[in-house]
Formats: C-alpha cells, structure tokens, sequence
C-alpha cells in the first residue's frame, strides 16, 4: 500500500503542483474563494501577503490532513478539517501581527476569513484526505501558488491603474490621474470579471483549434 | 469539538473512533494555538507598543517619553495597569526634562464610510490641539482619504484653539470645519475640498472628545505632571494599552 | 464599547457598507444562487435567519472568552459553534415545522460555512457592540445581503432575454453587473453619518 502510493507520488509530482498553477488555476479556472480575492487585491503588497497566507494554510492544513486521514472516520471529517484549518489561521493571523501591525490592519478581518475559503476546504476534502503526504504537500504548493498568482493579477493591475503604482513605486509621472474607481470596490468586481473574460476568450480559442489533447505546461506561465 | 454532535448522530456503530480522532485532533489544535500564542505574544506587544509610542510623539512634538494614564471611577487619573484600553486611557508624553508637554487622547466617531479613529494631541499650557493622526478609516481612496495625509489638512491642527471658557467646565468655542480657506478662528478647521463630509466628521470627533477631555485634563494635569516610570523614545517593553 | 445608534448601525451594515457589494462577504452564494428570483429571496430570508443565530452566539461567545482571558480561541471556537448551532436548528425546524424548513432548509449547512456569517461575528466584535447593537447588526446585514441578491436575481432573470455573446456568458458577465450594483451603492455613503 506504502509503496503503491509512493510510486503514484513520484508519477504525478510535477502534475501534482503544475495543476493548480493553470489548468485548475482556483481564482481564473475554478472561481473559488473569491471573497478575498476581490477584497484585499486593492493593492499587489496586499494581495502577496493574502496569496502567501493562503498558501501557508492551505500547505500545512494539507499536510496534517493527509498525515492524519487513516485515523480520522468519514463522518466526522469536515469537523476536523474545519478545526485543523481554523487552527493554522489562528497561527498564521498571529505570525502576521508579529511580523507588521500595518500588514495586519491592511488586510484586517480578512486574515481569520480564511477559515472559509472554500478553496482549503475543499482541497483537504478532495485532494489531501486521499493521497500521500508529499502529494498533498505539493498540491497544496501548487494551488496556493495559482491562487498568489490570481491575487497578484488582479491586485496589480488594480494598483497600476487606480493608484498609478506597483508595490508602493510610482509608474507614471505625477500628472497622472489615477482611476480611483479600480481601488473601490467595484473596481474589484470589474478587474476580475475582465480577466475572466480574458480566460474564456483563451479557452474557446483553444477549443476552436480543436485540439484536446495539448499539455497545459506549454503555457504554464501567462 | 461540541459539533461532533452534528455528526455523531450519524454515525453507524463504533463511536469510539470518532472520539478519538475529535479529541486527539483538538488536542494537537490546542497544543498548536497556544503554543503559538505563547511565542508571538512578546513580539505582538513589543509591536503594538512600539506603534502607539511613534503616534504619541508624532501627535506631540516635543516629546520623548510617554506613560499612560487611566481615568479611575474616583474621577482622577491612574498609571495604566494591564488591559486598561482608550476610551477611559490617556497617554501623556514629556520631553526630555521630564516636564508634561500634552496628552495624547484617542477618540472614535462615524465617517463617511465607516468608524475613524483619531489620535490626536492636547498641551494644557497652550491650551490648544497641537497634533493630530487617523489611526483607522475606511474613507473613499483619494477624496476622503486626504484627512489622513493632505498637509494642508493636517496643519490645521498644530495649533487648534481648544481654550477653556471662564467656568472651566467647558470651552470657548466648539471646534468646527468650516469650508476650505475660510478660516477666520484659531479653532476652526479648514475642510478639504471633495471630502466635506470627511473634514466635518474629524471636526465632530474632535468636538465631542475635547468637549469631554479638555475639561478634565486641563483640571487634572498636576496629576500628568509627576512621570511613573515613563518609557523614552527607543526603548521597548511596555505596559497595556493598544 | 460603541455609542453607535442603532439606526446608523442598520443602515451602515445593510446600504452603505454593504456586506457582498462594498465588504465582499458571501460572494459564492451572491454568483451561485442568485439566477433565479424566487431562491434568491429564500437564500436571502435563510441568511438573515442565520446571521440572528450566529450574532447572538457570537456575542455569547466573545463574553466567555473575555471572562476566561482566552482570545486565541475566538476564531476557532466562532466557527465551531457556529456551525454546530445552526445545524442544531436545522434538525429542530425539520422535526418543528417541515413547511419551513422546506423553504430554508436545504440552503442553512450551504450557508454555515460562508465568510459573510464569520464575518459579521468578527465584525461586531471588533467594532465592540453590545448584545442589542449585534442583532440590529445582524438583521442589517441580513438584509443589505437580500437586497443586494434579490437585485442581482432580477437583473439576470431579465438577461435571460438578452443575446450576450459567448465569451461573456457566465461568472464574467454577474461580475460585471455586481461592479456596476456595487458602484450604484456607494451612493448610500453618507447617509448613516
């Protein structure tokens, strides 16, 4: 059994991550946790903490789920993969008010609000509570880093355009009149449904092409 | 763990199983958060401190050190003790004779979008606001958000008239956001064009907190004089307060 | 402590900061289920329903946890209660009042685990209401969250009728609509001052 499923780790590994990163990307691809996605990508610093607190979560609730699936039974599984999520939110908000308070305040409630991205839950259920711990590991790598990159499309181009800025440096000269409805909320709902329009037009493209069998890697990175 | 209830019920046979896997989880949960806590908890304290002390000297020029002080239910002031929290706490600052140079006074009130918290500046012997710095609001990015950072804004209050009326009970005048450039009175503050609402809530918070404080601390300040074991400039631990 | 009057919070929690249009909260059932009017307004009624239960739990909770100097658990035991007292009601409305619990039921575990319910628990604490100001917080945002649904479902019930083209079709096109709802609602900014 042991053995089994480290040969379908070792068979799937690259797969395993590379998924998460395009082909079932959770911001473009699946739509999943969009409440912070639309709510912290005001500016790109925001949106790469949120990405990489995401990510820390999402690898560790992994692991520990994965770690612990034979000792849990199914019908108390999503109680326990809600209290082991909680838990690494809990640390992780703490380790972000250790690191900058400003950080803190910026993404403020945002941080605890993790505990419900379906994404987590989601990956512990369908993915984590059925593989290998270096499977589940790298998956949990994978979609976190998709959902960083989704959050940092949105959040720059946010901030490039309704700040004329990226990462705090100013792009355009001074007389540059920002559109500072990209940084209100409805800026959000805006950005994200063009991206989306931007996948879709790919997709029908690669679909007119009418080729189903390509490999997702020749276009790993936008 | 009380939601085992939920899904228990639902189980078939061996319960026990549940338990342990319920239990044992909470467990490594619970070792998890705590010890966590335990490590951070320094470091988050060290942090918060740190942030009030620099919004302290920035609302008070002039000043090196600060202690904080909490308004006891004998209607006079106290050293701060551990979880005394702003809306009965004050934060005195003095320069580096040890002399009170003014008190640092928290504050809260509806903007326009949301709650704006302010911290702003009092010196009893001038009688007047002489700092003033958003510590939270959710204003409109570029229009109201200018409270927190337009300079023209902000000089409005190196030097905003709060002087006592005869009685010492309440004050002069009422401060007041008038429309931008128009000031005429030491206590009035010039709005910002596009943010009226915003300029005119700070005016509000400022009216309300000053109508309560000033009074108070003007009657008090022997009390600020003496300096309990002020912090200076640099040095970190700390007591309560955030 | 917050001397908010219970009107500004009403009005706060369900116009001008809008949970799904200006806080982003709930925004999974806001795209899901908001194609046909009639579930919307059920959606809506079972939300308000929950976000009662869970304000008051919350409230509760954070009264205990501040007695036993505990803050570190307050996500974790947030969620736990919340979820397990919904789903307490759940089983008493089926056993009570079947008729009702055909109209909610089967959205309250959908709903349990959705960020507008924790959110409005972490909210309100933060913002330190008392246990009436919470339920008036509650019900606000209940309310502003049925609105904004209720809105929405009656402008795609309308594009049904509409050609839109392919690409657009989708999550794409409720996003664009739900900026230009969220646009009109900042509107409303002010009027809690």
């Amino acid at each position: 059994m042991a053995g089994a499923d480290r040969n379908a780790a070792g068979a799937m590994s690259t797969d395993d991550f590379i998924k998460g990163l395009w082909r079932e990307n959770p911001v473009f691809v699946q739509v999943l946790g969009m409440c912070p996605v639309l709510a912290v990508s005001n500016s790109a610093v925001n949106a790469l903490a949120m990405g990489l607190a995401t990510t820390f979560v999402l690898v560790l609730s992994n692991t520990l789920v994965s770690a612990l699936r034979q000792f849990i039974p199914r019908q108390v599984r999503i109680a326990t993969f809600i209290l082991i999520i909680a838990t690494f939110v809990t640390v992780v908000d703490y380790l972000i008010q250790a690191i900058s308070l400003e950080l803190h305040r910026a993404l403020g409630a945002f941080i605890s609000l993790i505990v419900v991205n379906c994404l987590i839950l989601g990956r512990a259920e369908a993915f984590a509570s059925k593989n290998t711990v270096a499977r589940s590991v790298l998956d949990g790598l994978g979609m976190g880093a998709g959902f960083t990159l989704g959050l940092l499309c949105l959040g720059g181009a946010r901030e490039i355009l309704g700040n004329g800025s990226l990462f705090g440096l100013a792009l355009f000269p001074a007389a540059y009149q920002p559109w500072i409805v990209m940084i209100l909320p409805s800026g959000g709902f805006f950005t994200l449904a063009l991206w989306l329009l931007l996948f879709n037009h790919l997709k029908l493209r690669r679909q007119m092409r009418e080729s189903p069998g390509n490999s997702p890697v020749q276009e790993a990175t936008p | 763990m009380r939601s085992a209830h939920g899904h228990a019920n639902a189980a078939h046979p061996p319960i026990w199983p549940l338990y342990r896997a319920l239990v044992g989880v909470g467990l490594v949960c619970g070792l998890l958060i705590v010890s966590v806590f335990v490590l951070t908890g320094p470091v988050i304290a060290r942090n918060e401190a740190a942030a009030l002390q620099q919004a302290v000297f920035k609302v008070l020029p002039g000043a090196v050190a600060r202690a904080s002080f909490t308004l006891g239910p004998d209607g006079s002031f106290h050293p701060a003790g551990e979880g005394d929290a702003p809306p009965k706490t004050v934060h005195a600052g003095y320069d580096a004779g040890g002399r009170l140079v003014g008190v640092a006074i928290e504050a809260q009130g509806m903007g326009y979008q949301d709650t704006i918290r302010v911290l702003y500046g009092y010196a009893p012997q001038s009688q007047a606001i002489v700092g003033m710095a958003v510590l939270s609001s959710k204003e409109t990015p570029g229009l109201g958000d200018k409270i927190e950072k337009d300079p023209a804004f902000l000089a409005n209050f190196q030097a905003l008239d709060v002087s006592l009326a005869a009685d010492g009970e309440s004050l002069q005048r009422a401060v007041e956001a008038v429309k931008s450039g128009s000031k005429t009175l030491p206590s009035q503050i010039d709005g910002i064009t596009g943010a009226t609402i915003s300029s005119q809530a700070i005016a509000a918070i400022l009216r309300q907190s000053s109508a309560q404080w000033v009074p108070l601390v003007y009657r008090l300040q022997g009390e600020l004089e003496s300096e309990p074991a002020a912090e200076r400039k640099g040095e970190g631990e700390t007591d309560g307060g955030r | 402590m917050n001397n908010d009057s219970l009107w500004t919070i009403f009005l706060n929690a369900s116009l001008v900061n809008n949970f799904v249009l200006a806080y982003f909260l709930g925004i999974c059932p806001f795209l899901g289920v908001s194609g046909k009017l009639a579930t919307a307004t059920r959606m809506g009624g079972a939300v308000c329903f929950v976000m009662l239960v869970s304000s008051v739990c919350a409230y509760g909770i954070h009264r205990l946890l501040v007695a036993i100097d505990a803050p570190y658990l307050q996500l974790i035991s947030y969620i736990v209660v919340i979820a397990s007292t919904v789903q307490l009601v759940e089983m008493f409305i089926k056993k009570m009042s079947p008729a009702l619990f055909r109209a909610l039921g089967i959205f309250l575990p959908l709903i349990t685990t959705n960020c507008a319910i924790l959110g409005l628990a972490l909210f309100q604490t933060n913002k330190g209401y008392d246990l009436l100001q919470s339920i008036v917080y509650a019900l606000g945002a209940g309310g502003g969250f049925t609105l904004a649904l209720v809105l929405m479902a009656g402008i795609r019930e309308k594009l049904e009728l509409a050609t839109v083209p392919d690409m657009v079709q989708g999550t794409a096109l409720t996003l664009m609509i739900a900026g230009i709802l969220s646009l009109a609602f900042m509107g409303f900014a002010g009027v809690g001052a």
